[in-house]
């Protein structure tokens, strides 16, 4: 037998304290009131119930926020990519004037704190009159330049051979259609990647959805829903983690479904 | 995409300036100029530099407690002698992709003095004779740090294990070949490798842990009593609070125009120096 290497013992218990909040959560989520309520360390329920699930999907509104989570996470993937892929083929192919200029302020403004243009952003969508649903968070989301998807875009476009756009001009290819039909297609890989980190940025987004919603529950995320229901409720703990669960349970799906491309993603960005 | 651009990320920036020089409820047009009495109020304001050192605090802490954390773990799940180590960083990362506020609520339930599960536990092994107030005024900051710290570990330990895995396998044999043992190889081998990587590294670890807003506002909302306010709970209690009878956006804009005029001063004083740990690191 081959000797059991030693970081294991160190490595196990630490992993399971690590992700014990989330064993902790589902459970608690499953257990009686009466049970919550007595406390006990035990990780398993005494007695099943899915009360807690019924309460927070039907009182607490969970079931209109995990729709309203998914309207504004699909929306804003589908603008960021839009806005994000035809910057980048701007920028990647062809000799834009003052690209360097451009590239230089995307790259500043990635250090610009959230807090410093949340104020006029707001005030930009109140005035556009689109404060009056998900499309207003939306917005606000995907309006401001996403750097990384840009630079990702860019480097790829610009990395492909330069006959493959002029063989498409002299097959009688118009600009969009070359665009469309023929350099999306070929950046499959970062399509992919891009809408990826932006469903899990847009699923979790708190800040935005918060202050476009202060005025109209009805619209709230399942972040900003959570909130107000701790706010309300701060001692129905079984329904807050039958909430949390609901929240949480689709992201983490889609993480473990996609957990390569995930890490490799993330990997990618730091070594280039 | 210009026309985006322009609207919502070069507009704002000029139109935080503007706005904050304006005593303005943010209903109807701003009319009111005021010149800098907003700066001077904010620069004269204790709570605005207290949340302003919280803010540099939850950096400070991510950059000197977490990435050096997790670049341990990185070399530690790098060897490939260790079965199981992908499964490892899974559930290491597993943190990252879940939503902040709803993570910070978990949090505030389990650290709850009165029955959570953190206290009854210590309190059932005898760790401690009374429960932990966690969130408590004294006791808030720190622990809302190390959830953060939790939080964004597996970002952090995902970098370095990209970085590592950028040594070539040569550099490890030769330096076997010359009798080095693993402290040395790491000292002089892994290191200076990774280390131009390192500073890339460190300046998105930063720009991360600039924006704690989420974590804050779900466990404490800045409090107790402002213990654990940050520059954006702060901009947000004077803006948007749901309470507030007349919200100051002039003031809030002003408070915003400071923080980011810092924030971006000390990142372009990291420029230079960083530039020249890069080159020589390449070299």
């Amino acid at each position: 037998m081959r000797r059991l290497n030693p970081w294991h013992l160190l490595l196990v218990p630490l992993c399971l304290v690590w992700i014990y909040p989330f064993v902790w959560m589902v459970s608690t989520a499953f257990k009686s009131e009466r049970e919550v309520f007595l406390g006990g360390l035990s990780v398993l329920p005494d007695e099943w119930t899915f009360d807690n699930f019924v309460r927070a999907w039907d009182t607490a509104h969970f079931g209109a926020y995990l729709s309203n989570t998914v309207v504004f996470s699909v929306t804003t993937v589908i603008i960021v990519l839009l806005v994000s892929a035809t910057a980048g083929y701007a920028l990647g192919r062809g000799s834009l004037p003052g690209k360097k200029v451009i590239v230089g302020l995307l790259i500043t403004t990635m250090f610009i704190p959230h807090g410093y243009t949340i104020i006029p952003i707001f005030k930009l969508v109140d005035g556009l009159g689109l404060n009056t649903g998900l499309l207003g968070a939306v917005l606000a989301t995907a309006g401001p330049a996403h750097v990384v998807p840009i630079l990702l875009f860019m480097g790829y476009f610009a990395g492909m051979p330069q006959e493959l756009e002029d063989a498409a001009r002299i097959d009688g290819a118009s600009y969009p259609r070359i665009f469309f039909r023929i350099m999306l297609p070929l950046a499959k890989p970062v399509v992919g990647t891009v809408a990826l980190f932006n469903f899990m940025a847009a699923w979790n987004a708190f800040f935005i959805p918060l202050v476009f919603t202060l005025g109209r529950p009805e619209l709230r995320t399942l972040g900003v829903g959570m909130y107000s229901f701790f706010g309300q409720e701060a001692t129905d703990w079984g329904g807050l983690a039958a909430a949390a669960t609901i929240s949480l349970l689709p992201i983490i799906a889609i993480f473990l479904f996609l957990q390569r491309t995930f890490v490799e993603g993330i990997a990618g960005a730091v070594k280039s | 995409m210009l026309l985006l651009f322009v609207a919502f990320t070069l507009w704002p920036m000029v139109a935080s300036w503007w706005y904050s020089f304006f005593d303005w409820d943010g209903v109807g047009p701003a009319t009111d100029w005021v010149g800098f009495s907003n700066f001077a109020e904010v620069l004269q304001s204790r709570p605005f530099w207290h949340a302003f050192g919280n803010s540099f605090l939850f950096s400070l802490v991510a950059i000197c407690v977490e990435m050096p954390l997790a670049l341990l773990a990185a070399i530690l799940l790098n060897s490939r002698r260790l079965r199981g180590r992908n499964l490892y960083r899974l559930l290491l990362f597993l943190p990252v992709v879940t939503t902040t506020a709803v993570i910070g609520i978990v949090f505030a339930i389990m650290l709850d003095p009165a029955g959570g599960f953190v206290n009854d536990l210590l309190t059932s092994v005898g760790l401690v004779d009374s429960p932990i107030t966690f969130l408590s005024e004294s006791y808030a900051l720190p622990t809302v740090m190390a959830v953060d710290v939790w939080k964004g570990f597996g970002i952090t330990l995902v970098y370095w294990l990209a970085a590592l895995q950028t040594v070539p396998d040569d550099l490890y044999e030769a330096a076997k070949i010359d009798g080095a043992n693993g402290r040395q190889t790491l000292r002089h081998v892994t290191l200076p490798v990774i280390a131009p990587i390192g500073v890339v590294i460190l300046l998105l670890t930063f720009q991360k842990s600039m924006n704690p807003f989420d974590l804050v506002q779900a466990m404490t909302e800045g409090g107790p009593n402002h213990a654990t306010d940050v520059v954006a709970t702060y901009i947000y209690r004077y803006a948007f609070d749901p309470y507030l009878n007349a919200p100051r956006y002039g003031f809030a804009c002003a408070a915003g125009v400071v923080f980011g005029v810092i924030t971006l001063v000390m990142t372009a004083l990291q420029g230079p120096l960083l530039r020249r740990q890069y080159l020589k690191g390449s070299r």
